[in-house]
Formats: structure tokens, C-alpha cells, sequence
């Protein structure tokens, strides 16, 4: 009995957060490390929501790829179709019009709101606001219901097509849309008076989860992750498709990377879009919607009932398809997100050979760990709700 | 004979009834508590809230208990049973006995202790070990982290809510809950102890883990905290226990800073209403306030919550007694 007193060693003990977790944000799994209540190691197990879009688009036609995109973020579906369109109309050396240009534009901006509200409503009730969330979430009702005029779904839109647009807008809608538009400001300071300079929100966000900007470059953060660290990396502005160099827009950029900067870009950029969608109804021009190439875009109905070759080349259209010459792409756009990227190979048959998906949700993620170490459990939420992860992407 | 029935089965009989008219009363308006409560929230979120079950959604309340009571218990494996359903028994029944003490207008009490204040303080106290067992005995890690926080922010909040009190008794001279609100008779106290009203109203929220500081519930870290592995019944007594425990603690808001049953000018108007009004009308502001609290603010982070205890209110409400004892001194009121 000379020596009683033997060292134990403390072992860390592990948490499984989600993915049946009312704050995992979908199917998120994180196996969490924790030291009483700070966090030691955090390992994001993802893959339960793999459907397989990127193998199941080698086997759809061109066009009947788009709705995929659709599904994977599906808080943001117009942005991805979007990038999709862009990528299969270098591959065809195609311009849309310049009216379904602006469409386009305008209803990414629609979609940048949408997402926006979505994710700092639902990032606030993480951090245990609920209110915000209701109050936003009728006017993403709203934006949903203009989803709803122009493609008849108000969700998976499958709108925005390679060659333009499904179909243009109904009469009257730009005026619903620029009423909504002057009057979204007001809810925005409505919910911002609710949360940003709540001492307790501040407390809760304010370094917590901070990117350097280095580390942002490292990860390959995109988006308004990227922004809140002090890098005014924008695809709209680095890169401009579709008509945004014709526009008059700012980055907002954060300066710490915390999750409070990322709140702050995001409500700032909503107050953009605003702008963007107001210059887009003012500078929207008249005329087609649809590249006027027959073995691109259907032709319009009238034509068809009289028209043989017309009925030929629909029917073409929506059966084979079109082909697409050999060739490869990568499109990337400004998604809400973050930079969302597709890759596409050709073969020049009537079918992708290769379809790869670049999810700036996915790489956000990989930025978990090292956001969160050191942190306590309540943060978990607090930067899994700042990086705006949404799983349809992420796992595609 | 007749002397068994004078000296105990009458007096029995009528603390028995006395008990049972405050249970009924407490219980009916717990079940529209939650009922208010949505009904306040949704007004405030821009919904509708329960409007279904009865007119105006008035019989919600009973819809849901009924919903409870039908559903299955589930008791995890590996837990221990007997505390498993020990702990929500002792939430409740602790929630229930703090009423014995409040005197909800002049006489109107069940038991008129002279130690009420102590009485109210111990109870209080006591209701954090149903939370431990329960968390203890539901062999969960999201219970037992739920139940640690909550165990560590009752013990801290009522230090401070301690020192609040001391200062509030010396000022009546009396630790007897009547005697208290008596000598509120022409000044309430949250006038002169305003910081200290402010300070006690924070660790009421925190003491009934409401709204900013429900961390032991935080939904979005622990799920439901200490109450995670609890179904139907047992949960339900947690959670009426909750709101028992809200509407006593108003209750206690109301007796020491509010002046309880006392009309705020003791003249017409005022007078006209029975006191009971009264203090039904201060129980019913406090409890709005709570509601209100918690469809505004975020919730407190748990290392923030016990800085904002130990560093902030502690210090602040020690400062405030001896300003208090001193003043009461000085101006000979106290020897």
C-alpha cells in the first residue's frame, strides 16, 4: 500500500449532434468532443442525404437536368438553375436574350432574399429568437408567391432554362414586384431592430466562430462567408454574367469574420438585392424571353399548329433532346451561398458525360472543426446557423 | 366527541378546503397559462395561435392534457425508475407547497407563517433536485448536461435573488409575507428598490429557467435539456411544474415589490375592487412580462449566464443591502 493514489486520466466524452437534432439544420451529424462544455474536436459526418444528382444527370437530357438544381440548396433554386443554364449556354455558344437576361437577374435577387431570410431567421432562432422567424417568414411567403406567377411551382421552379427563361413574365407582376420591393426595407429594419444591437445577440455571435482572412482563402469559403472576413470577393462584380456589370450594386464586407460579421453581410446584401431589383424592373427591356434557335428552345405554340417543322422540332426537343458539342465548362455563379460552381463535360450526344457540382455549402462545412474548437456547446448552433448550411447541396 | 370535531376535524376540514380551493384555483389558471401564452406569443409573431379546440381555443389546455395523459410513459433503458418518476413528482408536488405560504390578499392564506419569506426561499431551492434526478436518472448526456447547467444556475441566481430579499425584509421589518406587503401602505418597493426589482424580476427568469436563460431547455443545443427522455404524464408535471412555478414566483414578485393585494391609491376608484383583484391583476403583469421576454430576447450563453450571476448581480445586490441597512440605520428606522 505504499502508493494509493493513482493517476486517472479524464477522458474527453463525445455528444452526437443530430442528425435528429432540432437545431442540426436538416441531416447534419456532429460528432462533438467535449470538455465539460467547451468543444475539444468536431467531426461533421455527412451523406445522409446523398441522392446521387451529379450521376443522375449523366442520364437525364440537358433539359431534363435543370430540376435537379432545383433540389440541391432548396432555399435558394432559381441561383443554381441559373449556373446550370450558364454553363450549358457556352457549351452551345448561345447568348440569351437580353430580356430573359434580366429575368433571370432579377429573380436571383428574389432568391438571394429568400435565402437570406431563411437562414438569419432560422440562425436566430438558434440562438433562442424566435420572433424574427415568423415575422420574415411571411414575407418569404411573399417572394414564393412570385416564384408561383411566373413557373407555377413555388419552390422547384425549373424556370430558368439553358437559352433563357421558361416562359416570361405575367402581365403585371414587375409592378408587384417593385411594390414588394419598396416595402421589404421596412421589415428588414424591423427584424434588425429585434437583433442587431440586442446585447444578448451580440454576446452570443460576437467572436464566435472567427475566420481570419487567410484561413477564408485556405477553406475556399465563398459568399457573404467570405465577405465577413474582409475579402470583397463577389462572382457578381469579380466576374459578371448575365447583366450584372449593368448594374449598380455594392459589396458589403465584414471586418472580423465572426458570426456576428456574417449576419451583418447578409442583412446588408438583402438591402442590395433590394437595389438590384429595383434597377432591374427599371432597366428591364421588351422582347423575346427565349434564344431564338429552334434546336435550343422550343418554338412558340402558335407556330406549331401550323407549322410542321415546328411540331418536328418540339417534339424533337422534348423527346432526344438537344445535342450538346464535346467540350467542357465549368460555370460558376454568385449563389447565396457562396460561389455555386458546375462543371460540366460534353460528348456531344444529348446527355452530360460528367456533371460535378461545386457546393460552397459543402465547403463551408470542412470549416466547422476548426471554427468551433475551443468554443462551447451553445456556439455550436450559433455557427452552424452563421455559415448558412443547407444539405440538399452539401450531400447532393 | 364534540371536542375531536371542534378542535381538529373542523379546523382540519377547512385548512383541507382552504388547500383544495388554492390547488383548483392554481391548476386552472397553470392550464390557461400555457394558453395565454400562446395566444400572447402568436399576437406578437404576427399568427393566430390556438384556435380550434372551443371557442377562441379556450379548451386547448385540456385538449393537450388529455393528449398527455393517453400517451405512452417511456422509461429509457439503463435509467433508474424509481428516480426517474420521483423527479417530476417532486418538481410538482414543490411547485404546489410554495402557495402555502402567499397570502393572496389580507387573511387570505393558508398558512400565515412568520418565517413565509424563508419558506418561499427554501421550496424555491428545493425545486432544483427534481431537476437533477431527472437528468441523473435519465442516463442521457443531453438530460445530464441539462441537468448540470440548471443545477448550477438555480444555486448562483439565488444567491443574488438572497441578498434582494434581505434587503426587501429589513426595509418591512418582518419576514411574514403579510406583514411585508402591510408595510408597502403608501410606497411600494420596486420605487425605492428599483435596481433591485430589476435584479430580482432577471433571477426570477433565470430561477424558472425561462426565457433569456432557458439553457437547461435550450432546444437547439440540448434538444430538451433535463426533460429529454420524458413522454406524456411525467412530462406534463414538469411542465405544469414550470409554469406553477412561473405564476408563484409572479406571485412572490407581486408581495415584495408590487404591494400584493394593495390597490396602487387607497382611494376610489381604486379601493372599489377587492384586493384579490388586485393582486390577480399584478400576478397576471408579471406573468405578461415573462412572456413577453421570451418572444423578444435570444438566449444567454451558459458561461454568460453565470458571469452575468456571479459578477454583475451578486456584487451589485450586496452593495444594495448595506445601502439599505446603512440608510435604515442612519435614519433610526432600524436599531
Amino acid at each position: 500500500m505504499a502508493n494509493v493514489v493513482t493517476d486517472h486520466e479524464i477522458e474527453n466524452y463525445t455528444i452526437n449532434f443530430g442528425p435528429q437534432h432540432p437545431a442540426a439544420h436538416g441531416v447534419l451529424r456532429l460528432v462533438l468532443e467535449m470538455d465539460g462544455e467547451t468543444i475539444d474536436r468536431c467531426d461533421p459526418h455527412i451523406g445522409l442525404l446523398h441522392r446521387g444528382t451529379e450521376k443522375l444527370i449523366e442520364y437525364k437530357t440537358y433539359l431534363q437536368a435543370v430540376p435537379y438544381f432545383d433540389r440541391l440548396d432548396y432555399v435558394s433554386p432559381m441561383n443554381q438553375e441559373q449556373s446550370y443554364a450558364i454553363a450549358v449556354e457556352r457549351l452551345l455558344g448561345i447568348t440569351p436574350p437580353r430580356r430573359a437576361q434580366y429575368i433571370r437577374m432579377l429573380f436571383a435577387e428574389l432568391t438571394r432574399i429568400l435565402n437570406h431570410i431563411m437562414n438569419i431567421a432560422s440562425y436566430a432562432m438558434d440562438v433562442g429568437a424566435m420572433t424574427p422567424f415568423l415575422w420574415t417568414f411571411e414575407e418569404r411567403e411573399k417572394l414564393m408567391f412570385f416564384y408561383d406567377e411566373v413557373s407555377g411551382a413555388r419552390m422547384h421552379a425549373a424556370y430558368v432554362r439553358p437559352g433563357g427563361v421558361a416562359q416570361d413574365m405575367p402581365a403585371g407582376l414587375d409592378g408587384r414586384i417593385r411594390e414588394w420591393a419598396m416595402a421589404f426595407p421596412k421589415i428588414i429594419d424591423d427584424m434588425e431592430g429585434l437583433l442587431t444591437e440586442n446585447r444578448i445577440f451580440k454576446q452570443r455571435t460576437v467572436d464566435i466562430g472567427a475566420v481570419s482572412k487567410d484561413q477564408a482563402i485556405a477553406w475556399g469559403f465563398t459568399g457573404p462567408n467570405i465577405r465577413a472576413s474582409g475579402i470583397p470577393w463577389d462572382l457578381r462584380k469579380a466576374q459578371p454574367y448575365d447583366c450584372y456589370d449593368e448594374v449598380e450594386f455594392d459589396i458589403p464586407i465584414g471586418k472580423h469574420g465572426d458570426c456576428y460579421d456574417r449576419y451583418l453581410v447578409r442583412v446588408e446584401e438583402m438591402r442590395q438585392s433590394i437595389k438590384i431589383i429595383l434597377q432591374c424592373l427599371d432597366k428591364m427591356p421588351s422582347g423575346p424571353v427565349r434564344v431564338n434557335d429552334r434546336k435550343v428552345m422550343p418554338p412558340p405554340r402558335a407556330e406549331m399548329k401550323g407549322s410542321m417543322e415546328a411540331l418536328i422540332h418540339h417534339f424533337k426537343l422534348y423527346t432526344e433532346g438537344y445535342h450538346v458539342p464535346a467540350g467542357e465548362v465549368y460555370a460558376a455563379t454568385e449563389a447565396p451561398k457562396g460561389e455555386f460552381g458546375v462543371y460540366l463535360v460534353a460528348d456531344g450526344t444529348n446527355k452530360p458525360y460528367r456533371c460535378r457540382i461545386r457546393a460552397p455549402g459543402f465547403v463551408h462545412l470542412e470549416g466547422m472543426d476548426a471554427m468551433l474548437r475551443g468554443h462551447m456547446l451553445a456556439d455550436v448552433p450559433a455557427v452552424l446557423g452563421s455559415i448558412d448550411i443547407v444539405f440538399g447541396e452539401v450531400d447532393r | 366527541m364534540a371536542e375531536f370535531v371542534d378542535g381538529y376535524l373542523i379546523p382540519f376540514a377547512w385548512i383541507l378546503a382552504k388547500i383544495l380551493a388554492f390547488v383548483v384555483v392554481v391548476l386552472v389558471s397553470m392550464a390557461y397559462l400555457t394558453y395565454a401564452e400562446r395566444k400572447i406569443i402568436s399576437a406578437m409573431q404576427m399568427r393566430i395561435g390556438p384556435n380550434v379546440v372551443g371557442p377562441f381555443g379556450l379548451l386547448q389546455p385540456f385538449a393537450d392534457a388529455v393528449k398527455l395523459l393517453t400517451k405512452e410513459t417511456i422509461v429509457p433503458t439503463g435509467s433508474s425508475p424509481v428516480v426517474f418518476f420521483l423527479a417530476p413528482m417532486l418538481t410538482f408536488s414543490l411547485a404546489m407547497i410554495a402557495w402555502a405560504v402567499i397570502p393572496v390578499s389580507k387573511g387570505w392564506v393558508i398558512s400565515d407563517l412568520n418565517v413565509g419569506i424563508l419558506y418561499l426561499f427554501a421550496v424555491s431551492s428545493m425545486g432544483v433536485y427534481g431537476i437533477v434526478m431527472a437528468g441523473w436518472a435519465s442516463n442521457s448526456r443531453y438530460a445530464f448536461l441539462g441537468a448540470m447547467r440548471s443545477a448550477s444556475q438555480m444555486v448562483s441566481y439565488e444567491v443574488s435573488m438572497g441578498f434582494v430579499m434581505i434587503s426587501v425584509l429589513l426595509t418591512a421589518g418582518s419576514l411574514n409575507l403579510t406583514e411585508i406587503v402591510e408595510a408597502q401602505k403608501g410606497l411600494w418597493y420596486f420605487i425605492p428598490h428599483f435596481p433591485m426589482f430589476i435584479i430580482f424580476f432577471t433571477s426570477v427568469l433565470a430561477e424558472t429557467n425561462r426565457h433569456p436563460f432557458d439553457l437547461p431547455e435550450a432546444e437547439s443545443e440540448l434538444v430538451a435539456g433535463f426533460m429529454t427522455e420524458y413522454s406524456s404524464m411525467a412530462f406534463a408535471l414538469f411542465f405544469l411544474g414550470e409554469y406553477a412555478n412561473m405564476i408563484m414566483m409572479s406571485g412572490m414578485i407581486s408581495i415584495l415589490f408590487l404591494g400584493g393585494w394593495l390597490p396602487p391609491f387607497d382611494i376610489a376608484p381604486f379601493n372599489w375592487l377587492h384586493p384579490i383583484v388586485w393582486f390577480a391583476i399584478k400576478v397576471c403583469f408579471c406573468l405578461f412580462v415573462f412572456i413577453w421576454v421570451r418572444a423578444t430576447f435570444p438566449r444567454y450563453r451558459y458561461d454568460q449566464l453565470m458571469r452575468l450571476g456571479w459578477k454583475v448581480f451578486l456584487p451589485f445586490s450586496l452593495v444594495w443591502l448595506v445601502l439599505t441597512a446603512g440608510f435604515l440605520v442612519y435614519t433610526g428606522r432600524v436599531h
